[in-house]
């Protein structure tokens, strides 16, 4: 089955979400601009809207994270959804409950959507495959395969500053083997016809045949961030020493952390993003993550906007009021 | 009893006969071949007009996953499986459970396949090291002696190249064939799809070719160095097929195989995560499979088997890199022999030598000829029976088929085993 099939409708409405691959330039322009319009619920004093009333959304965390699953909920709650949050890892499957298992005795209880991230790459698909017809899957994270919320929101957050993708050149630096954010970074910006999307790293760090996914391969620094309006810089997570990858933080810094010095090689008016937590003085040095080009805690903002544009796509039911009385 | 078949086409692997005969089955052997004005007289007579006559097929590595893992399948499931596909011979590695290291084991699964099989030969390939640990030396003469026809440490690499130099010095001091899978325990980590653009896009961890061709040319430098007669099996890579055509062509005691799903499937099968392309070594590069094939063609692979690992449904019912390796092949084998025939791979004889002669040869089994004085172990195959595959109507216990939905031409119409009718359909 084509992504595109499980993910969207006959009539080409979102019905799951669980990569940016497999979806069209309209939709995610749909999202954005549906964001758009949840941006300002976010800033009013009554910050609900009553689109997914009387619906239930259950976060089915396999991986424990605390910011994503705490975005999701927010989202949820604003949207009015009845809310259950589970973290997996520590119940069910343990006592040796299969993942079918647990899935279906949620069903029972009349759940909506699943809001679910888990360790394996192609278990959003997996679920999506197996719950009940109208029974709606929004992939939160998937093993090292795909992220698409958190794309989106940075997408969200590129819009905003710059507007048209198709002058823009992107460079996401950092670890992008392990990592599902920027596989459906890079897939959302090539859909949205971005002129230039670059990835920068150690070879250690760059998976095989990446060039297959619409993207200029650099193996330093320095190079990989002349021009560009956008560095997108990854987190480091520290088990990668231990696997051989990397000899050490420091050298990785002294290769690859950003400081204003190699900013500087980018655009002037370029902006510097990072999908959190950030390790200071590893990926990133403190005064460029506190500078006037970081848009960071800006995005963290966005992520609820974006993850409420995705829900009410999904599971509300007739066209969006967002300014809607709550 | 005696058996005659009339009016076959035979289809003889080592090329001696050819066109249509008359075959005169007795005490479990041919005891003559001739041409259709031959008159020979048999209790029971056969009329193949039509069909094809060939040697049983001999599958070099097939887990029946007995004993140890009832839920996935066991000697009667998969016996009554081999013979309603024409496969008469089935090898069976050592990592059932508990492993093939000691004699009981092997006397267990004699037992068992005289209780309960349906009359398919199966042979206990034994454990190279104890449990399969790659520390101590199995106790390769008495399994020998009670009927391990080669050694083996299946999918369990010897971490020690000390100990897998003399575990290859021993098993060829004992006479034996000694069996590798190559693979590199560490490059492969917890790999599950070919390191290329596919396994990047979907984020799986990926299994280089390394983690087979490194260890393979250890494994030759070993047979240089010891001069242990060595099968090598389910090869999956371009570069693997060109080290053992230059390690044959310096005269080492090499011969090697492929799974026959590496002939048709690629990584770019997985598809949408699909748990059932989900193999070790993984499903391949279009290049690889093209020179697994080329590789098939110049004789540089001797052999195809099906590689069968038949799952209960659950073991794959899973995210692709928690589900279980492996496919269900002894439905398909023969199907998909069949196939390569049809796009000229190979002409008919060959092919089935692949699948017969040189397994058996390499082996040292006796079934696999079509000629007289051989075992009567032979397979009637209508050329022109049409069939699509569906895991439901598999005889294996294993439904973890690749192969849904395909279309194959040729299908066993009888299987007879020592001379004997096991299955007609």
């Amino acid at each position: 089955m084509p992504d595109s099939d499980l993910q969207l409708d006959e009539s080409g409405k979102l019905r799951h979400f669980l990569s940016i691959e497999g979806l069209n330039q309209a939709i995610l322009s749909e999202i954005l601009d549906t964001a758009d319009s949840f941006t300002s619920v976010t800033d009013r004093t009554i910050k609900k809207v009553p689109i997914l009333r009387g619906k239930t959304v259950a976060n089915l965390f396999f991986e424990a994270s605390t910011r994503t699953r705490s975005t999701f909920e927010l989202a949820a709650q604003r949207l009015s959804a009845d809310i259950l949050s589970l973290n997996v890892d520590t119940s069910a499957t343990v006592k040796g409950e299969s993942l079918l298992d647990t899935l279906q005795n949620l069903e029972a209880m009349q759940i909506d959507m699943f809001v679910i991230r888990h360790q394996d790459s192609g278990s959003a698909h997996f679920f999506a495959q197996h719950v009940r017809p109208g029974v709606a899957v929004l992939n939160a994270g998937d093993g090292q395969h795909a992220h698409p919320t958190q794309a989106m929101l940075d997408m969200y957050t590129i819009r905003h500053h710059k507007h048209d993708f198709t002058r823009l050149r992107v460079a996401i630096v950092g670890d992008i083997l392990h990592s599902r954010v920027a596989r459906s970074q890079i897939h959302a910006l090539n859909l949205l016809n971005t002129a230039e999307v670059r990835i920068v790293a150690p070879r250690t760090l760059i998976p095989v045949d990446a060039e297959a996914l619409g993207v200029r391969v650099f193996e330093d620094l320095e190079a990989g961030l002349e021009d560009v309006d956008v560095v997108i810089m990854l987190r480091l997570q520290r088990e990668r020493m231990r696997g051989a990858l990397l000899p050490s933080e420091k050298e990785y810094f002294r290769r690859f952390g950003l400081s204003q010095e190699r900013l500087a090689r980018a655009r002037p008016d370029a902006i510097v993003m990072h999908p959190g937590p950030a390790n200071r003085g590893v990926e990133i040095e403190s005064s460029v993550m506190d500078g006037s080009q970081s848009v960071i805690l800006q995005q963290v903002s966005f992520g609820i906007a974006v993850r409420m544009a995705v829900m009410s796509m999904i599971v509300g039911q007739s066209g969006l009021q967002a300014g809607g009385d709550a | 009893m005696s058996l005659l078949i009339r009016n076959a086409l035979l289809v003889d692997p080592a090329g001696r006969h050819s066109g249509k005969g008359n075959l005169l089955l007795q005490k479990g052997e041919i005891s003559a071949i001739g041409s259709t004005r031959k008159r020979f007289s048999a209790r029971r007579t056969i009329d193949a007009q039509g069909a094809w006559i060939m040697p049983g097929l001999v599958d070099c590595q097939a887990r029946l996953r007995d004993p140890g893992q009832p839920e996935k399948a066991n000697i009667e499931s998969e016996t009554a499986a081999a013979v309603r596909n024409g496969i008469t011979t089935l090898c069976v590695p050592p990592d059932t459970q508990p492993p093939i290291d000691n004699s009981a084991t092997v006397e267990l699964i004699h037992h068992r396949n005289e209780m309960f099989g349906q009359r398919a030969h199966v042979h206990p390939i034994g454990a190279l090291t104890r449990g399969l640990e790659g520390e101590q030396l199995s106790n390769m003469a008495s399994l020998r002696a009670n009927g391990c026809i080669a050694f083996s440490n299946a999918r369990h690499p010897l971490a020690n190249n000390l100990v897998q130099r003399r575990a290859m010095d021993y098993a060829a001091g004992c006479g034996s064939l000694v069996v590798i899978q190559p693979l590199d325990p560490d490059l492969l980590g917890n790999g599950c799809a070919h390191e290329g653009a596919i396994a990047t896009r979907l984020g799986l961890p990926a299994i280089p070719e390394a983690a087979e061709t490194a260890a393979l040319a250890k494994d030759i430098e070993l047979v240089a160095q010891t001069g242990a007669r060595t099968h090598f099996g389910q090869l999956s890579c371009a570069r693997s097929v060109d080290m053992i055509r230059r390690a044959k062509a310096k005269g080492l005691p090499i011969t090697a195989d492929c799974a026959i799903h590496q002939l048709f499937l690629t990584d770019h099968d997985i598809g949408l995560f699909d748990s059932n392309k989900f193999t070790i070594p993984p499903l391949r590069s279009q290049a690889d499979r093209d020179a697994l094939r080329e590789g098939l063609v110049d004789g540089t692979i001797d052999c195809l088997c099906s590689d069968h690992q038949p799952h209960e449904v659950d073991a794959k019912l899973k995210p692709f890199p928690s589900a279980e390796p492996g496919i269900s092949g002894l439905d398909t084998l023969l199907g998909l022999a069949l196939r390569l025939v049809d796009e000229k791979l190979l002409p008919l004889p060959e092919l089935v030598a692949k699948l017969t002669l040189n397994p058996a040869t390499i082996l040292d089994l006796p079934g696999g000829r079509l000629e007289a004085g051989a075992d009567a172990d032979l397979i009637i195959v209508d050329p022109d029976a049409h069939w699509i595959c569906r895991a439901d109507s598999f005889v294996s216990k294993g439904k973890n088929t690749a192969f849904e939905g395909w279309d194959f031409s040729g299908s066993v119409t009888h299987t007879i085993v020592g001379g004997e009718v096991v299955y007609q359909a």
